[in-house]
């Protein structure tokens, strides 16, 4: 298969209709601009570029192979280390698809527990996301600005998983624990500050002529091409295509919460811009109501052989400990079979296609992230355009290696 | 669909009979009902199984029926079994709000199997990387060349005779 291998990007073809010669060149991978290590090779001809052939992989450590000699419930922090920007939604996205596989009901409360902690999840990517897309081009102090917010979020983190990024706090059959006593006033803090803070960074970068510039009528994508590409999320609901899993197929009890999608319909990097801000208010609406109306009740299911037992319990009851000793030592059978969970993370679509062989391991986990599939449209985004308009386009789909190397 | 999480169908005729006003089955057999080699609804998931080679018309079929987003594809390697290889294809309609899965079975000694990047172009990067891993091949792809392991890296990782641990 040597006619399949190897790079076809060494030389530079001449440019239709003309003697002259386009220019490679090579953008990343350390570069500060493409958020972790993604290298662009840019056919340029002049400034403008012709075509983009990302080469991703710097960061692959084959977690997929290393989930299938894990026990089930040893895959939870691999996933946290996928996309290291949302972490929950991916502890949630594999739980998800395990409870599937298992047929495992959740108590309402842990349902209502992991909505406030992927919309938490959901804000402090979309944080991030605004300070490095603002900071790239050249907006500095809004960085500093978000990352204070995102700091809170980051100790309320810390405060429920003992973590402040890889939080594993979502498992198969609930969350791990209740959270601390103080988690809720907590909570309610942060989403009593945070629409003050949004509407303050949206001051700052709304009416600036410098950031409008540089993001109004660049990186345009339709909304057909948008679905052909494989474009998932904000960037997609930016083109106008009105789809969001949450809303639309509902897990983890999302179909009890009132809240809007929001959708643009210039496709632009301001599009996808305008389109965040908002979900930022929608994920605080969202936390709000789950805070309002949380059922009483247990956070995890009543599953001995398969959720581990309470510390506590571990201490006073045998059968606690026996079954602690169990799962943590041989796992549990997981009955056969094929599914696919997707739900609605921080930068799109994502999906743990997960296939079982009846064994206490998972015979294979695929995890789809919406980054990977993304990456595929910027050479869309980006062709005929000025070579800085490639970071702005960078910054505004909003990609983590971490997912697409995986 | 109306039919509860709970409920199982097995085989062909299970499926056909009881959904058959399903979109996506309807379509497969208004267009191919021998295409349709297996079907399975479990867990609330609609599997259709597809003969190899008609995996790109039937691709053009669902995607006319609408199933408009093309999701996620992968392959899992049920090694030493044989056919060896099996293609699941994830498959979202946004006005059904619904979600198929196809799947096809590609033998270990030519696993080769059509590209469906002509449906959807964003199938191209899911199926370098089921060709970087697992080594099989799509016919027609526009650029089918490693993706996320080096360009001279011998074997497929994720095939079940490649070790987890150690040097190949």
């Amino acid at each position: 298969m040597t006619d399949t291998i190897g790079t076809p990007i060494l030389q530079a073809p001449a440019a239709e209709g003309s003697s002259d010669q386009h220019m490679i060149i090579n953008m990343g991978p350390q570069h500060p601009a493409t958020h972790g290590v993604l290298r662009l090779v840019l056919e340029l001809d002049g400034e403008i570029v012709v075509r983009i052939y990302p080469e991703i992989g710097y960061l692959h450590t084959g977690i997929e192979k290393t989930c299938e000699a894990k026990f089930y419930h040893q895959v939870v922090p691999l996933t946290d280390r996928v996309n290291y920007l949302d972490p929950l939604a991916n502890n949630l996205g594999y739980a998800l698809a395990v409870e599937k596989l298992l047929g495992l009901e959740i108590p309402e409360k842990g349902q209502w527990l992991r909505v406030i902690l992927a919309e938490l999840s959901r804000l402090n990517s979309h944080l991030v996301w605004l300070g490095t897309h603002a900071m790239d081009i050249g907006a500095l102090t809004i960085f500093l600005y978000t990352f204070r917010e995102r700091e809170e979020i980051l100790r309320i983190f810390e405060a429920v998983a003992g973590q402040r990024m890889m939080t594993s706090y979502i498992r198969i059959g609930g969350v791990t624990m209740e959270p601390p006593l103080d988690f809720f006033s907590r909570v309610q803090q942060l989403i009593n500050m945070l629409p003050v803070k949004i509407d303050e960074y949206s001051n700052l970068l709304t009416g600036n002529p410098i950031f409008r510039n540089r993001l109004i009528g660049v990186g345009y994508i339709s909304g057909d091409d948008a679905i052909a590409l494989g474009v998932s999320g904000p960037p997609m609901r930016a083109s106008g295509v009105d789809f969001d899993l949450r809303r639309d197929m509902p897990y983890s009890s999302y179909e009890k919460f009132e809240f809007n999608v929001p959708i643009a319909t210039a496709g632009d990097c301001w599009a996808r811009y305008e389109v965040r801000m908002i979900e930022m208010k929608e994920s605080i609406k969202i936390i709000q109501q789950a805070l309002d109306g949380l059922p009483e009740g247990a956070v995890k299911a009543y599953a001995p052989k398969i959720v581990l037992p309470d510390r506590e319990k571990m201490k006073t009851e045998m059968e606690a400990l026996i079954h602690h000793f169990k799962i943590v030592t041989e796992g549990f059978n997981v009955p056969a079979g094929e599914v696919y969970q997707g739900i609605e993370c921080g930068h799109g679509q994502m999906g743990y296609h997960i296939v079982s062989d009846g064994s206490a391991k998972p015979y294979r986990v695929h995890m789809r992230y919406p980054s990977f599939a993304t990456l595929q449209a910027l050479e869309a985004m980006c062709k005929g355009q000025m070579i800085a308009d490639v970071v702005a386009v960078i910054g505004s789909i909003d990609i983590v290696l971490g997912e697409i190397d995986r | 669909m109306a039919e509860a999480l709970n409920t199982k169908l097995e085989g062909k005729q299970a499926v056909v009979e009881a959904m058959a006003d399903h979109p996506a089955v309807k379509a497969i057999l208004a267009w191919n009902p021998e295409a349709l080699t297996d079907a399975l609804f479990d867990r609330g998931e609609l599997s259709l199984t597809i003969a190899r080679e008609q995996i790109l018309d039937a691709a053009y079929t669902v995607q006319a029926a609408g199933y408009n987003y093309f999701e996620d594809m992968t392959a899992v390697d049920w090694f030493p079994a044989s056919p060896r290889f099996q293609l699941s294809y994830h498959i979202v309609s946004h006005g059904l709000k619904e979600r198929i899965r196809l799947r096809a079975w590609t033998e270990e000694a030519d696993p080769v199997i059509d590209s469906i990047t002509p449906v959807w172009p964003s199938a191209n990067y899911f199926e370098r990387e089921v060709f970087d891993l697992f080594g099989i091949r799509f016919e027609n792809h526009p650029n089918l060349r490693r993706i996320l392991m080096p360009d001279d890296w011998e074997g497929y990782p994720l095939r079940k005779d490649y070790p987890v641990e150690g040097y190949r």
